[in-house]
């Protein structure tokens, strides 16, 4: 791992973006490591699109402020790729991960990434449709970053996810979810 | 060590309060206070303290409520921010002149108007002169072993002051991060049982509260509190020692990043103070010296120490997130009076060129890029170029 490693979320309100960025913090706090997740604040409405972001690092986390180079951009709706540039100030070689049932092929060359950058895709919407039985892309997103940047194994990432439901959900919603982010881990493809 | 966790400054703070386990909590809920109070409320609803909550219908009430409470006797907390701070303003004169050692975390917030919920430190700053101890915090840690400490520091038998506890609003308060608590026996025991000083309710031996005194004696009353106040430093050291040892955690007056050497500096409070210090690395690497120096004790000021470890460098650029309209920052003139102050040993002293740099107003975001520069022209003032203007805005729109 870099030395430190920075990530922005795009997501739109009420999508659980932002309890994304936390259960991915909790689930890197392992191992001595600093943390960030913390949203843009702004009016909060549902469906809007916001950002939040992550710091993971070895060494003590001391900026504090929004990422703007960010190594790892994860794109929980693939709406916001038509509104927004979702590259921007991304490194040279960054990771992107998309929500998108759509080829990553395809998807790669509608970015129009940068030669080092790399375009990743898992259909998370689909996959917490049929696990969970609602479209709470989550889940599957964070597995298929635990994958690609390898900042945590899957099994601890299922006990990080497993732990951010506690005692408020029923069984087969933590077993939906768990299932969802094992799916997410193996289903990402690379463009 | 105690458990590590990744949560909110609010989480944080709320939980040494928790730990405190005070007798009364005076609330009225505000962004971004709201979070800490909720908490704390759910903490006394499940039984994990033994608190008495006392939901006000203002922060004047509130504060009142606290004070009532502090002076019958026992440990007391609140909070709040920015419009409740200021709302609270002339009950804060009365916990300080009446030393009730009320513990206060105050969530920085901008000012109306306009309306904005964000973080700066325009309500602490505006509390400068009402007579409590304000220690501030540059992230999550801070706010938290700030929090735990001010109840030794209020609470000492030398001081009996309030206490407020300053994190930046959202930036901090509602940002995750890493932190280590200490264990609740730790708390407690480091905090210890509270000790009544002329508690109310000390029904056989009554006393009387909030006199009446006029010329005879309130300017020798307004004097004794200034003395009060000038003990609080030597408190705050050695409730920092002991800290450290309980934690590994040091703490002083303020907090000194690469300044011995450096050439020159800046003075930056709370989160900000984070962000300058990546910054200040990377300047070093480019062979320049730059320092910074990071105020904990806001007041009482600790004019001469930081005096000291200032004087040495070629300029220096004050950064204030709270502004004075028509006045230089508020805390550009605490170091502007504290290096004025500085006469050396007679063969003249050159003293650092001084600039002053309005940033965050409102939650406008602090970039690395405004600490660059920043530095940028204190090298080229260190260098000999002249201040053009002395108090200047930066990350604002032409």
């Amino acid at each position: 791992m870099a030395e430190t490693l920075e990530m922005r979320w795009h997501g739109r309100g009420g999508q659980g973006t932002v309890t994304a960025a936390k259960v991915l913090a909790d689930a890197c706090l392992s191992g001595g490591r600093y943390v960030q997740a913390f949203p843009e604040y702004g009016p909060e409405r549902a469906g809007a699109p916001l950002k939040a972001y992550n710091r993971i690092s070895d060494k003590e986390l001391r900026m504090h402020c929004p990422v703007t180079h960010p190594k790892v951009v994860s794109v929980v709706d693939a709406s916001l790729l038509d509104a927004m540039d979702v590259t921007e100030g991304a490194t040279e070689d960054a990771f992107f991960v998309i929500n998108t049932s759509k080829d990553p092929a395809d998807i790669r060359k509608a970015m129009k990434v940068k030669p080092g950058q790399r375009v990743f895709t898992v259909d998370a919407t689909k996959i917490a449709l049929d696990e969970i039985g609602r479209a709470l892309p989550n889940s599957p997103m964070l597995g298929a970053i635990g994958k690609i940047t390898g900042l945590v194994t899957l099994e601890h990432m299922l006990d990080e996810v497993k732990k951010s439901f506690g005692k408020k959900f029923s069984e087969k919603i933590i077993t939906g979810n768990l299932k969802a982010v094992d799916r997410g881990y193996k289903e990402v493809r690379e463009g | 060590m105690g458990k590590i966790a990744a949560v909110t400054g609010n989480e944080a703070v709320a939980n040494a309060l928790r730990q405190a386990n005070p007798d009364v909590c005076s609330l009225y809920p505000i962004t971004p206070q709201t979070d800490i109070v909720q908490r704390f409320a759910s903490y006394v609803s499940n039984g994990q303290v033994d608190t008495e909550l006392i939901n006000a219908e203002s922060e004047h009430s509130s504060m009142s409520a606290a004070i009532g409470a502090s002076a019958a006797g026992g440990r007391v907390v609140t909070a709040t921010s920015s419009q409740g701070l200021a709302l609270m303003w002339e009950m804060l004169h009365i916990a300080s002149a009446t030393n009730l050692p009320i513990i206060m975390p105050l969530v920085n917030r901008a000012l109306s108007a306009p309306l904005n919920i964000h973080g700066d430190h325009s309500d602490g700053m505006g509390a400068r002169d009402t007579g409590w101890i304000q220690l501030w915090s540059e992230n999550a840690q801070e706010a938290y072993d700030n929090t735990v400490q001010a109840f030794r520091i209020g609470e000492h038998k030398d001081l009996r002051l309030p206490v407020m506890v300053c994190m930046d609003g959202f930036i901090i308060s509602h940002s995750i991060e890493r932190i280590e608590y200490l264990e609740d026996k730790q708390v407690k025991d480091f905090i210890g049982e509270f000790v009544n000083v002329n508690p109310l309710l000390d029904l056989e031996h009554p006393k009387s509260y909030g006199p009446l005194i006029l010329t005879d004696l309130y300017m020798e009353f307004k004097r004794l509190q200034h003395e009060i106040m000038g003990r609080v430093k030597k408190v705050v050291l050695d409730v920092a020692e002991d800290f450290y040892k309980l934690s590994g955690r040091r703490y002083g007056l303020f907090e000194s990043y690469r300044l011995e050497d450096a050439e020159i500096g800046m003075v930056v409070m709370n989160s900000a103070a984070g962000t300058s210090k990546d910054v200040v690395d990377a300047f070093r690497d480019k062979g320049i010296k730059a320092g910074l120096l990071k105020p904990r004790l806001f007041r009482p000021f600790p004019y001469t120490e930081i005096a000291d470890a200032l004087k040495h460098l070629k300029a220096v650029c004050v950064m204030d997130r709270a502004d004075s309209y028509g006045g230089y920052g508020p805390m550009f003139m605490e170091i502007s009076s504290a290096l004025y102050q500085v006469t050396g040993n007679g063969s003249g002293v050159a003293k650092p060129k001084l600039i002053n740099k309005i940033y965050g107003l409102g939650g406008r975001d602090y970039m690395p890029e405004q600490a660059e520069q920043v530095f940028t022209e204190l090298d080229a003032i260190a260098k000999g170029a002249p201040v053009k203007l002395v108090k200047d805005y930066i990350g604002v729109r032409e």
